[in-house]
């Protein structure tokens, strides 16, 4: 779904000889609850070509810096504000001038104009003194800068002292980033809990043969190469899904929406503090290790702020992985539109009867939490099944 | 490389992943993942961080050799080049 996409406006030149389609660039919504972004920096100037997924600014949310992806591709035309810069979802940003389907000699044509086009409304100001002047409102047009251009530096600004400069840092900064991640995952939860009828269906998996799998494929391999259950577990999730797509899409309006593509969310908690969810694209296309390629990508990226806009919004199921040192069983909330969310539990030792003898085994429980307007519990039943059996031949994944 | 610098390096690497740990904070004779609060995600980046900083690469068979600091210590004493 393209939610980033404004409205779609012709611009006929004075001449009339070019007519070219121009794109809104928005603040986009990560989610139900999000009301605002901060625009902290942008990676792109006006007359920059840009294509469809590049990252074109730095935003600050309710989850974290995320970077933010442009959905068309183009050349920029037009920049509307400056960071450091509140704004509400759904605010105008930039445009983009499409080339999709343009002549690209009047696009080369066209990119001169844009240039000389361009306009700074804002006076030129580092970020730091964008960021103070923003929370202390001062107001930058009053302002001499000493900087290249007139750019006004930190040592312009009235009255900066040392205490200033560093209440806008780290500290102060990240708390109250904690306080509105909290603030985002209550909202999306409570939402979740208010309107979807929960079920919940559990299965004991037994993963002694993926287990063995990973002891094999991991013995020589260096740390960046080695594989974590959890590149199975996810590949194993996509496989189940892609024979039981009703688990994967979205509830809106009163129906069932299917997702084509099979995208999945994954709980990340931060060290300081609640939790992001990128999601990983097309799990069911990809390979074991092309998948713990993106754990660790996503997992990194999660953690030191440069997830992408679209991986917080695409994800068309979750998983939480609850690790080695988790608890047995994880019932967890579904994230909406989504319909369903797997909890894997921590991998523990279990006696059991295997052919009338006594064997060890190890076991994990998944949870499976669903939304029963959409599923019933035949279907989950078939569901954590099917997942069972993709998970004893861990080498066919 | 010496003892100090190799314990240097090794703080380094739990830092980047866990940067508010200091070394009086842990115990070096406990379980590193225990002590420093480390998913097994965090544990393979702490891994391909020391292989960064020291070029020793640890494998799933060196884990029981590894789980502590002190162990892990003596493992790349033995093992840096």
């Amino acid at each position: 779904m393209d939610r980033e996409s404004g409205h779609k406006g012709l611009q006929v030149k004075p001449e009339g000889l070019v007519t070219e389609i121009v794109e809104d660039i928005v603040m986009p919504s990560l989610g139900a609850d999000m009301t605002e972004g901060i625009l902290v920096e942008w990676l792109v100037k006006c007359g920059d070509p840009v294509k469809r997924g590049d990252i074109i600014a730095v935003i600050e949310t309710q989850k974290g810096a995320i970077d933010m992806e442009v959905y068309h591709t183009g050349v920029i035309s037009e920049i509307l504000h400056q960071p450091i810069v509140t704004l509400p979802v759904g605010t105008v940003m930039a445009r983009v001038k499409l080339t999709e389907h343009s002549d690209r000699s009047k696009v080369t044509q066209l990119d001169s104009v844009a240039v000389t086009q361009v306009e700074t409304r804002t006076p030129l100001a580092s970020p730091v003194v964008r960021k103070v002047a923003m929370e202390q409102k001062l107001d930058l047009t009053a302002v001499r800068g000493s900087g290249p251009q007139g750019a006004i530096l930190l040592r312009d600004l009235p009255e900066t002292t040392e205490e200033m400069r560093a209440s806008t840092q780290a500290s102060k900064q990240s708390s109250g980033a904690t306080k509105k991640m909290r603030g985002a995952i209550a909202s999306a939860m409570t939402k979740s809990k208010n309107e979807i009828p929960h079920f919940y269906q559990s299965l004991d998996i037994e993963l002694g043969n993926a287990q063995e799998w990973l002891k094999k494929t991991n013995e020589y391999r260096s740390p960046d190469q080695h594989i974590l259950l959890l590149a199975l577990l996810l590949k194993a999730a996509a496989k189940a899904l892609t024979k039981y797509p009703d688990l994967n899409g979205f509830y809106e309006n009163n129906q069932f929406v299917h997702a084509e593509e099979i995208h999945i969310g994954n709980v990340i908690s931060l060290r300081q503090g609640g939790l992001v969810v990128p999601a990983i694209h097309h799990v069911d296309k990809l390979s074991v290790d092309e998948t713990m390629q993106a754990i660790r990508d996503i997992s990194a990226r999660g953690r030191n702020g440069h997830l992408r806009s679209s991986e917080l919004t695409d994800a068309t199921i979750t998983i939480t992985n609850m690790g080695e040192r988790g608890t047995d069983t994880v019932f967890a909330v579904i994230y909406p539109p989504q319909v369903a969310i797997i909890g894997f539990g921590k991998i523990r030792e279990k006696l059991q009867l295997v052919e009338g003898d006594l064997v060890n085994c190890d076991v994990m429980s998944v949870c499976l939490s669903a939304d029963h307007r959409v599923i019933d519990g035949m279907l989950g039943a078939k569901f954590l099944n099917a997942l069972s059996k993709q998970l004893q031949k861990p080498e066919l994944l | 490389m010496k003892n100090h610098e190799i314990k240097a390096l090794l703080l380094k690497a739990i830092q980047e992943i866990a940067p508010e740990i200091e070394l009086e904070d842990i115990d070096l004779e406990e379980d590193l993942r225990d002590e420093c609060d480390l998913d097994s995600m965090d544990f393979l980046n702490y891994l391909i961080e020391i292989k960064k900083l020291t070029g020793v690469k640890i494998t799933e068979r060196d884990y029981p050799n590894v789980n502590t600091f002190k162990k892990m210590l003596a493992h790349l004493e033995q093992n840096i080049a």
